[in-house]
């Protein structure tokens, strides 16, 4: 499988074009059933059978969680169920991960990573709490996306299950957070997991209570009435307005000729050549509204969230259809105080359900940044617009470059870049820490420093200085300086780049988030390339065919 | 005090001498007797029932005549005779000894299988709990009884299975099999069919043909299993089923002979005014209970049944007969399936195809039954001929489920399905008709409802009037 055959992958999508998803809501709690239709499918070569899913799946359940959060204030609590019968969901299809090329599977778990990572988020951040009601059998990924919820319960009907059989059945891992949420999120006792993840038929009833596998189990006759209780009770202690307007997430507007993709707030170039995407970012052309209810009232205009959406595209169109642009550049234009104005209004009403909600996507649009397997570099040139949240751009770039100074015949502003609020908290890493304490690990004194810059215009030697960027070229040095490293990016081995990157990127302290990211991802990922998996005698090969694997008995 | 464990249950598996089984049973076997109360044959406990007992699998000993009450009855275990260094026909491991333990790696899957079969055994008993109330004859209740009993019996055949082999996992999924039941809605029965209703006696009949010979041909391909024990455990059942398929091939039989009978001495097709069932109302009951059993089978193309196959654990219908290389590595099979409208066929890896296979098998061995059903009214001068449906008729699992398909194998649209579905399958009125023919229990000594004809011969050659059941 080369990534070539790959279809191209349009992440929008809007509820009145789901096939796979049926989102009802009643009163304060929403119910987000999986009602998979089998042949609508990304590719050919598969059928989705027993509620398993293929990426596009996902893109309309990651659409789901995304407008439930903006456009349904009133929605305090969200179950996850099953719209069939005796079955919720059977986790990734198999055979579609046959038919798949390895970037396609790994960009495939990263968004369905992501996506169970937006749940997890809403519950914690959002007031709106996913909880998981299992109706039938739940293996591999289906348990996995029930992991993602606040709490599962489960029909105690002598059938229904949930199950990891990655192991025993297709000798590769559970790969969407599975075994690490079951551990440190979940705290089942190891020696628990452990056997619950060799038995291919998995665990129900009293004893998956016990193992802490779900947290209640109840008739299967009562299990609809049980959940509506469950999620009541939560929704009622959700912080959401009950009388809020939601914004409607109006179509993200992209336009694709060659090798130019415009949005609103947002132009791609590529470079064939050099196998790079520049993003040219556009600032905002007016200033903020003064409070909250201009918020409310520009919606899905308002920069922050437009632009949040626009990236969140980009990122995600790029990783998956422009496998082989291997090093993203960020340019921006505008102006800066008006950014930073911004991220006053959004930080001086985060008790608002809504700025609350924009903040939180700016995180993890900037997060999708962090662990996309592309070189980032990012340069901060006259007229550019590197304040706040988009000074994140810099602090996550593999590394930066800001011009000292005027290039020869321009008039535009010189650059600088400017600190918010934004900087120093509210949009962590997933190891929990502000890109800026990320940055300096060994001298945390200086993010406090740091603090007292707020709002004001940091000159390149400024900039420099106080450690914001990696280097500051002036203007003979700067086309060169900056051509090199492209260049020079672009000859090294994509694999040996992403490794090193991932690595040096998430300094810091472990979280659930990390731990899925690097360590099950990349040992996923060594699996999914080891014959014992993939070999023509490989069990993801052979799964269906009734054939036996064979595996190198040898332990590596 | 000491049990006699060989007098209570008779076996030949040496239950005297395993304490652990022993142990295991000993914990079961008040569960199952009351589970057997509580929704065995319904006010049946106290009747001396003339029953056949197995008590050893020589040939003088698996059918010992006699009146017994039927939770007393000596639900025993026994596998058939072993088979001296049997050797697994198929798979991977083909030509390798026949295990005599459950294989590590193998042990969920067998357990499963077991389970899955072992559920359905439970099931009819409990779909059939009430059919005593109407039974059309004294013959025809005992041979219920003798049915649900010997169900019983092959969930005790199971039950030894699991907790023999299986450990901890076998003892709960055992304890399960008694906590599942039909049409339960909080813990249904594992398959779909053992949920339905069976309401009347000619349901009944097609069950035990039907359905019962699901039975038979899943039986069979676990027979062929390279786990020793299981296999020998369903070659002894298979032999009690045949008789549970006899009944229901004789009782359609017999509704068929009567409603011809009728039909000639009154020279009239309108045999609902005589209290029968006419000829069409069989066929759309045919046609509902083949269908229905089909999708026992599961789908046609399954990994699961290749799985099952390749690692030596359930095998083919009658596996040793079959002559080729018994592992089917490269082989292809042809199954239908759906192509825009038409049903069109298509060439798998035969591995993929055992479930269709083996489906294949089974309506070769149904239609037998309709050609002697027919041969009871071609006898009787009457031009009518019952068929077997299309196999993609009325199905809801595999590659036909939902799509609309007539009973000669045309896909239809909606409205034409709409408009035949009655004319197809037993409608609202069809089954109330069936039901109202179902009077209070026959009980007088060689009399039959209207709607039946007497059997041919008598059960272990007893005369016409003998008295099979006794009310006490």
């Amino acid at each position: 499988m080369d990534s070539a055959s790959e279809p191209f992958v349009d992440f929008r999508t809007a509820p009145d074009r789901y096939r796979h998803w049926k989102l009802k809501l009643d009163g304060d709690v929403a119910i987000l059933a999986m009602d998979i239709a089998e042949e609508a499918t990304l590719k050919p070569g598969y059928r989705l059978k027993l509620n398993s899913y293929d990426l596009g799946v996902d893109i309309e359940l990651a659409d789901a969680v995304q407008r439930l959060r903006f456009e349904h204030p009133e929605i305090g609590a969200v179950v996850l169920t099953s719209a069939k019968d005796r079955v919720f969901c059977s986790g990734a299809n198999i055979n579609m991960l046959g038919v798949s090329s390895h970037d396609h599977k790994v960009n495939f778990c990263k968004f369905t990573n992501e996506t169970r990572n937006g749940i997890e988020d809403a519950s914690t951040f959002s007031g709106q709490t996913y909880l998981c009601s299992i109706n039938g059998t739940a293996a591999g990924g289906g348990y996995e996306l029930a992991l993602a919820c606040e709490s599962i319960i489960l029909a105690d009907d002598g059938s229904s299950a949930v199950s990891l059989p990655e192991l025993p059945l297709l000798a590769v891992l559970p790969g969407t957070g599975g075994l690490t949420r079951l551990v440190d999120k979940r705290k089942v006792r190891r020696d628990h997991a452990d056997f619950f993840c060799t038995v291919s038929e998995g665990m129900r009833g009293k004893r998956a209570v016990e193992w802490r596998l779900v947290d209640e189990i109840v008739p299967r006759s009562k299990l609809d009435e049980a959940t509506m209780a469950r999620a009541r009770a939560i929704a009622a202690k959700s912080d959401r307005p009950k009388g809020a307007k939601g914004v409607a997430l109006t179509p993200v507007s992209r336009r694709i000729e060659d090798d130019r993709t415009t949005y609103t707030h947002l132009t791609v170039e590529i470079d064939r050549e050099l196998r790079a995407a520049h993003f040219h970012i556009k600032g905002p052309e007016t200033a903020p509204p003064k409070d909250v209810a201009g918020i409310e009232s520009q919606g899905a205009a308002f920069w922050p969230l437009a632009f949040a959406r626009d990236l969140d595209d980009a990122i995600l169109h790029l990783r998956l259809n422009e496998g082989e642009v291997g090093t993203w550049v960020f340019h921006s234009a505008g102006a800066p105080e008006m950014i930073a104005a911004y991220d006053e209004l959004l930080l001086a009403n985060q008790s608002h359900w809504l700025a609350r909600e924009i903040t939180l996507f700016l995180k993890r649009t900037l997060k999708r940044v962090d662990v996309s397997s592309r070189s980032l570099i990012t340069l901060v040139e006259q007229g550019s617009c590197f304040a706040g949240t988009l000074l994140e751009l810099v602090l996550a770039a593999d590394r930066s470059y800001m011009l000292i100074g005027k290039l020869e015949g321009s008039n535009r502003p010189e650059a600088t870049l400017r600190l918010s609020g934004l900087n120093f908290g509210p949009l962590p890493m997933g190891n929990g820490l502000s890109r800026l304490e990320s940055r300096f690990l060994a001298e945390s004194s200086r993010v406090d420093a740091l603090r007292t810059e707020i709002g004001k215009p940091l000159d390149a030697e400024t900039a420099e200085s106080l450690g914001l960027v990696t280097f500051t070229p002036d203007d003979i040095d700067w086309e060169d300086e900056v051509r090199l490293a492209i260049e020079e990016r672009a000859a090294f081995s994509p694999d040996g780049l992403t490794g090193m990157e991932a690595n040096l990127r998430f300094a810091g302290p472990e979280t659930m988030e990390t731990k899925i990211f690097a360590r099950l991802t990349a040992w996923q990922n060594w699996i999914f390339q080891r014959p014992n998996a993939v070999g023509a005698d490989g069990a993801l090969k052979l799964y269906g065919s009734g054939r036996k694997p064979v595996y190198d008995r040898r332990r590596v | 005090m000491s049990i006699n464990y060989s007098e209570r249950i008779p076996n030949n598996v040496d239950l005297s001498s395993d304490r652990r089984l022993q142990r295991a049973l000993e914990a079961w076997q008040p569960n199952y007797l009351q589970w057997w109360r509580d929704l065995g044959p319904d006010g049946s406990l106290g009747y001396d029932v003339y029953l056949r007992t197995a008590i050893s699998t020589d040939a003088n000993g698996w059918a010992n005549f006699g009146y017994v009450k039927m939770p007393e009855y000596r639900w025993g275990i026994f596998l058939a005779e072993r088979e001296a260094d049997r050797r697994i026909a198929f798979g991977d491991e083909k030509g390798k000894p026949a295990w005599q333990e459950v294989p590590g790696e193998h042990r969920a899957t067998l357990r499963r299988l077991i389970v899955t079969q072992g559920d359905t055994e439970p099931a009819s008993v409990e779909q059939q709990r009430l059919l005593g109330k109407t039974a059309p004859s004294l013959y025809d209740l005992r041979n219920l009884f003798q049915i649900n009993v010997e169900e019983g019996r092959h969930l005790w055949a199971m039950v030894y299975l699991l907790h023999a082999y299986f450990g901890r996992d076998g003892r709960e999924e055992a304890e399960e099999m008694l906590q599942r039941h039909s049409g339960d809605p909080d813990k249904p029965r594992i398959l779909g069919a053992f949920n339905e209703k069976t309401p009347d006696w000619l349901s009944f009949f097609m069950f035990t043909y039907f359905t019962d010979r699901d039975g038979k041909y899943q039986l069979a391909s676990l027979a062929e299993s390279g786990f020793d024990p299981l296999a020998r455990s369903c070659r002894f059942m298979l032999t009690e089923e045949a008789h549970h398929m006899f009944v229901g091939e004789t009782g359609v039989g017999r509704v068929v002979q009567r409603s011809c009978e009728m039909m000639k001495q009154h020279k009239t097709d309108d045999v609902r005014a005589l209290g029968c069932v006419d000829l069409p109302t069989i066929q759309k009951y045919l046609n509902f209970h083949f269908s229905v059993s089909l999708d026992l089978f599961g789908q046609e193309a399954s990994t699961n049944a290749a799985n099952y196959y390749t690692a030596g654990l359930k095998g083919r219908y009658l596996e040793t007969r079959i002559d080729d290389d018994h592992q089917l590595t490269g082989a292809q099979y042809g199954i239908l399936g759906l192509d825009g409208g038409a049903v069109v066929e298509r060439a798998v890896p035969a591995l993929t195809a055992l479930n269709e296979r083996l489906r294949q098998d089974y309506i070769d061995d149904c239609a037998k039954g309709v050609l002697r059903w027919n041969k009871i009214i071609e006898r009787a001068g009457i031009d009518f001929e019952l068929k077997l449906p299309h196999r993609a008729f009325n199905r809801r699992i595999g590659g036909f489920a939902g799509a609309r398909v007539s009973p000669d194998g045309k896909v239809v649209d909606e409205a034409t399905w709409k408009a035949n579905e009655s004319k197809w399958l037993p409608s609202d009125e069809d089954r109330a008709y069936v039901t109202s023919l179902m009077g209070p229990a026959v009980t007088e000594p060689g009399k039959f409802a209207n709607w039946i004809a007497p059997p041919a011969r008598g059960i272990n050659n007893q005369p016409a009037d003998f008295a099979y059941v006794r009310f006490n």
